[in-house]
């Protein structure tokens, strides 16, 4: 038997009476949607964005050469050294709110706390400034993979943490069964299993990162964003960031595919998501992403909360 | 000491209680927004209607996967620079005037501020309705199927169904994410400074820098402190409320 779609949750399967207010709401729908561009259109028109001129200036050799290319480029260089930086720095704090002691523990709940609630921007222009005042080489490039690593960095630390915490409690005890001391059983038992079933959470990541990488054009780093801009100023704006918006939807929507799919096959291999990671893929808000602070990693209520969650994973495996 | 004594004397030339108001007031009227446009998108992803379903799913994927502060820039170098969208009307500036300065104006052009602080509410609830739409459908998934079947059983329509059934127990099922999307939403504020909002917090320390480079490190502190203690309750809150609200099953 299949399992049920989430759509078909609410309702049954139409008969001829339902189908056909379907059928009218379908075409009410269309026709919402038609006029909406329309206006859309039209507003356009007026305000003479169609404009052919404006449009070529996007689509000519030079725009792509010397802006969006060259923007895409450094908007995947800073995110992907980010998220390599955000990894080293998620497992050295990650391991450390692990540790058996108390100091480093608390050092690093702190650490990560911290530079959890701070918001990137704050992190990126202060960042931008002290090492303008330290006359260091590149301040825009190095804030920006700056201030994306301890953000990122602190979400993986996070996610480590608790993709220990939610191993089987077999796992540590057969550790020291076999007589590893903590930090062994630690770097050679748990935190590789936490990281295999990371993976799609770095993914997520990594579009997080991408995404905020966009805060750079406030910094002027010569980021996606701020190249669009300066090829379109001063008339072509709308037409330059159109172009670059497709850019950044369909880099991160299949970076996003990316993630269902390696998740998808993790849960095959048994390596299920812990409920936290899972949340972790659609909520990664952004820019400033997401947080799961202070959610304790053991379930309000163990009984049944077990149940409901087994369930809530049966409807993810459709739908995700 | 005298560093911070000297610290805190330059700092009381800055409107810093001031700019962090602004944020929360963002945060306010973006996440009702967001709410909103996210509960209606949420409705038509779940609806039998599938023209409904596919604007919905457009919708949510093309603002989640869109930078923020792209959205942010265009809401001032699209919207209002090409197609002209203006709300720097009366009601508009006295909605800020009143938010923002407690009804006494400040001497510079206050219609302009306004505009872009709309704009920014706007935008800022937009993007984040995408959020509020996945989180409240991850509430959906938790109601068991069996509630649905109940309420067609005793004959409700569709709106009847998810308007007395299944949203009220997908929103609490909901609380954790949406507190993080919320969460989110209130660091994201700042990103309104590239929209033209200049009085809000990362405009205020890029300027205070700027004339106090001396105090750097202790400017940056300052701020991100003040989020520190913004954030933290409002997850401890969001925690408890998840708890307390979750359908027992």
């Amino acid at each position: 038997m299949s399992q049920p779609r989430e759509h078909e949750l609410l309702f049954d399967a139409p008969g001829p009476k339902a189908k056909r207010r379907i059928l009218i709401v379908n075409l009410a729908g269309v026709v919402v949607v038609a006029a909406a561009l329309a206006w859309a259109g039209f507003k356009l028109h007026e305000r003479g964005q169609w404009d052919a001129a404006l449009w070529g200036k996007a689509f000519t050799a030079e725009a792509w050469t010397a802006y969006f290319l060259p923007g895409l480029y450094h908007t995947l260089l800073a995110a992907v050294i980010a998220i390599v930086g955000a990894f080293v720095f998620g497992l050295i704090f990650g391991v450390g709110r692990l540790a058996t002691i108390k100091p480093l523990r608390w050092a690093s709940d702190v650490i990560v706390e911290f530079f959890r609630a701070v918001p990137v921007l704050l992190m990126m222009i202060f960042m931008w400034q002290f090492l303008g005042l330290l006359h260091a080489p590149d301040p825009s490039f190095w804030a920006v993979v700056i201030a994306l690593i301890v953000y990122n960095g602190s979400v993986c630390a996070d996610l480590i943490r608790s993709g220990v915490h939610n191993l089987p409690t077999g796992q540590h005890e057969a550790a020291a069964a076999i007589g590893l001391t903590r930090p062994q059983a630690l770097a050679q038992v748990l935190v590789p299993q936490a990281l295999l079933s990371m993976l799609p959470a770095l993914i997520a990541q990594l579009v997080v990162a991408l995404k905020d990488s966009a805060l750079g054009q406030a910094i002027a780093y010569s980021e996606l964003l701020r190249e669009a801009r300066l090829l379109g100023t001063p008339l072509a704006t709308l037409q330059t960031i159109a172009v670059a918006s497709v850019i950044f939807i369909l880099i991160n929507y299949g970076l996003g595919k990316l993630g269902e799919y390696l998740a998808g096959r993790m849960r095959g291999r048994g390596l299920a998501l812990d409920e936290e990671m899972a949340e972790a893929i659609p909520m990664n808000v952004s820019a400033i992403g997401a947080r799961t602070m202070i959610v304790s990693p053991e379930p309000p209520m163990p009984y049944d909360e077990s149940a409901r969650q087994e369930q809530e994973l049966k409807h993810r495996r459709h739908h995700i | 000491m005298t560093l911070l004594t000297r610290y805190l004397e330059f700092m009381a030339n800055y409107p810093v209680f001031r700019a962090f108001w602004v944020n929360i007031t963002l945060t306010v009227f973006s996440g009702a927004l967001a709410l909103i446009l996210g509960t209606i998108a949420v409705t038509m992803r779940i609806s039998p209607i599938p023209s409904l379903r596919a604007v919905s799913t457009f919708y949510v994927n093309v603002l989640r996967d869109i930078p923020l502060t792209v959205v942010m820039v265009a809401m001032t170098t699209v919207v209002y620079f090409s197609l002209d969208v203006d709300f720097s009307g009366q009601l508009a500036t006295d909605f800020y005037v009143g938010v923002v300065y407690f009804g006494q104006a400040p001497e510079t052009s206050v219609g302009m501020m306004a505009n872009f602080y709309l704009l920014a509410i706007i935008g800022l609830g937009l993007y984040h309705s995408s959020f509020i739409a996945e989180a409240i459908r991850s509430g959906v998934n938790t109601v068991p199927l069996g509630q649905a079947e109940a309420a067609r059983a005793v004959g409700l329509t569709f709106l009847q169904s998810a308007r007395i059934v299944i949203l009220p127990q997908a929103f609490r099922g909901a609380i954790a994410p949406i507190g993080n999307t919320i969460i989110a939403l209130i660091k994201n504020t700042t990103v309104a400074s590239v929209t033209g909002v200049a009085v809000e917090t990362s405009a205020t320390m890029s300027g205070m820098i700027e004339m106090g480079p001396q105090f750097i490190i202790l400017i940056f502190l300052t701020f991100a402190l003040g989020y520190v203690i913004i954030v933290i309750p409002v997850g401890v809150l969001t925690t408890t409320l998840s708890r307390r609200l979750a359908v027992k099953r």
